[in-house]
């Protein structure tokens, strides 16, 4: 091998080995600094407890039930709307759409893609909150609904392009042995190539509850936070905005800041375990098709 | 290298000697980090012989301890016990913390009492038409839980703890910025940000202002204490640091700390 080959081989090596590095000191520093907190409250207290009260005299308490189930509920919400809209989106872009058509919509999704989360926020905050509060006649239109309209449309670009990408990659084949027994276009694409493509497009839904449970920046502007026991018109707070909202001003070294990482200790088991159940989705589709 | 060696060895012996030899050990309320923080970098300034240290624990604690004579200033954020002035502990008022209540400008709603506040922070009432607005449910704004404000202001109307909030922010601005846009809204902001889009509300006749919150005539304020014990013999560096944050000259920095010198 010739030196240079040598040297550029041991570049690559070196990035490779510093990703992982990153990954295992973060890891390595979510679990040092989120366990005292979790090991002092008691762990049925702390993921089971309905009240956070970080601050509470004399007794703080700090039960992340609220936090926990605002996320999920909140995740859930947004998938429920943002994944069918992103599914047909990406069928559309894939089979139906004519060239120009496609031509338009397509950059328009990406462009999507781009716009930074506390954009999504800020629109949230300024023209749904306040349309909600009028509309549903509440005290204030920072709710659960909010934030899981917003996430709706924040999960769009990453299924779509996804979801797109998968449907594009099954073979012409398919199709045409479909459509010379006589199916329809509309029944070649649902029965045939969305089939073909399901671990494809099931990673893009999940690739979007990815998306969805790791914001904070748009929820924080639109979700109330407060941490109630969620229901669809009121405050909630998200895992993510519980951690940002309280942080500024959490005493170093104080129980309260330390069940703040205790928090984000949660948050980044939730994010892999979806990042494992990403890996299982595409690579049982890879089985399938060899 | 050598000299700096032996230094750091004999640092712990150094600092050991708390209480005395050049230090002024504070302890209490973590509401007043920021305060403190201005006295000794000011204080330092002057008298760079003097350190002076803080260790936010909170007001009873703190006042506890100098009254065991743990630590030579006790700091509190609130006023002092019957309990505890029976035990000897005596204050000097270092600054007033004020809040201010706000409300969006539309509302025709100027003036409340401490009694009507604290009603509607702890949702006893939850329509404006019970306070002489236009009818319509209250949205409650407030800061996340550890900001100074929030402790500021349930500290002062008596309701710690059992605030009912619609909505909680991580920055007064942003408290401000809901209210100025919900015409059902009210929220509490430090005296500073009061001003922009929102219409700071008069406390039983009083409208908050460094004036009003100093002649005590706004009753949203809470005060710094700097406790020390009745009869115990303070070290000199001790009375220094008092006498400093009694001066004019500390005046100018404490509101710095956005708090009002008394």
């Amino acid at each position: 091998m010739k030196k240079s080959e040598r040297v550029m081989g041991a570049v690559f090596l070196l990035c490779g080995l510093a990703a992982v590095g990153f990954v295992l000191a973060l890891t390595l520093y979510l679990v040092v600094s989120g366990l005292p907190a979790i090991r002092e409250i008691g762990l049925t207290e702390f993921l089971l407890g309905r009240t956070w009260d970080s601050t509470g005299e004399p007794e703080p308490r700090f039960g992340i039930l609220p936090m926990i189930l605002a996320s999920v509920y909140g995740t859930a919400g947004a998938l429920l709307i943002g994944g069918p809209v992103g599914f047909f989106t990406a069928l559309f872009l894939a089979k139906a759409a004519p060239p120009r058509l496609a031509a338009v919509v397509r950059p328009a999704v990406s462009l999507l893609a781009g716009i930074p989360s506390v954009v999504y926020g800020l629109v949230g905050m300024t023209v749904l909150v306040p349309a909600l509060r009028s509309w549903l006649d509440l005290p204030a239109g920072d709710s659960l609904l909010a934030a899981i309209l917003v996430l709706a449309v924040m999960i769009l670009p990453p299924v779509i392009a996804l979801a797109e990408a998968a449907l594009a990659a099954v073979p012409r084949e398919y199709e045409e042995a479909s459509l010379a027994l006589g199916a329809t276009e509309a029944e070649t694409w649902l029965r045939v190539t969305v089939p073909a493509a399901r671990s494809g497009v099931a990673a893009a839904l999940v690739l979007g509850v990815g998306r969805a449970i790791g914001e904070a920046m748009a929820i924080l502007m639109v979700a109330g936070n407060v941490a109630n026991m969620p229901s669809l018109l009121s405050s909630v707070r998200f895992l993510t905005t519980g951690v940002a909202i309280e942080m500024n001003y959490a005493a170093p070294g104080s129980l309260q800041r330390q069940a703040l990482f205790s928090i984000g200790l949660v948050l980044f088991l939730f994010i892999m375990l979806i990042n494992a159940l990403l890996t299982l989705v595409l690579k049982g589709g890879r089985e399938a098709r060899s | 290298m050598r000299r700096l060696g032996l230094f750091l060895l004999l640092l712990p012996l150094l600092t050991a000697c708390g209480g005395g030899g050049g230090v002024v050990n504070t302890e209490g309320s973590t509401s007043m980090a920021d305060l403190l923080a201005v006295l000794q970098e000011s204080f330092r300034e002057r008298e760079p012989n003097i350190t002076v240290n803080y260790s936010g624990t909170g007001s009873g604690a703190g006042i506890e301890m100098v009254l065991a004579g743990a630590c030579d200033i006790g700091l509190s954020s609130r006023p002092l016990k019957e309990s505890e002035i029976a035990q000897g502990a005596v204050a000097q008022v270092a600054a007033l913390d004020g809040v201010a209540v706000v409300v969006n400008p539309a509302n025709p709603v100027s003036d409340l009492t401490v009694g009507e506040i604290a009603a509607v922070f702890t949702g006893e009432v939850a329509d404006w038409a019970e306070l002489g607005g236009t009818p319509g449910p209250i949205a409650v704004y407030g800061r996340e839980a550890g900001s100074g404000t929030r402790g500021a202001f349930e500290e002062a109307i008596g309701v710690s703890g059992q605030c009912a909030y619609t909505n909680e922010y991580g920055s007064s601005g942003d408290v401000v910025g809901g209210v100025a846009s919900n015409p059902g809204a009210i929220g509490y902001t430090s005296l500073s940000t009061a001003g922009k889009g929102v219409k700071a509300l008069t406390v039983g006749g009083a409208a908050c202002t460094p004036e009003s919150i100093r002649d005590g005539s706004y009753a949203i304020q809470r005060p710094f204490l700097l406790v020390t014990k009745e009869g115990a013999a303070l070290s000199p560096e001790t009375e220094a640091f008092l006498a400093y944050a009694r001066s004019g000259e500390a005046a100018a920095y404490i509101e710095l700390a956005g708090v009002v010198a008394p």
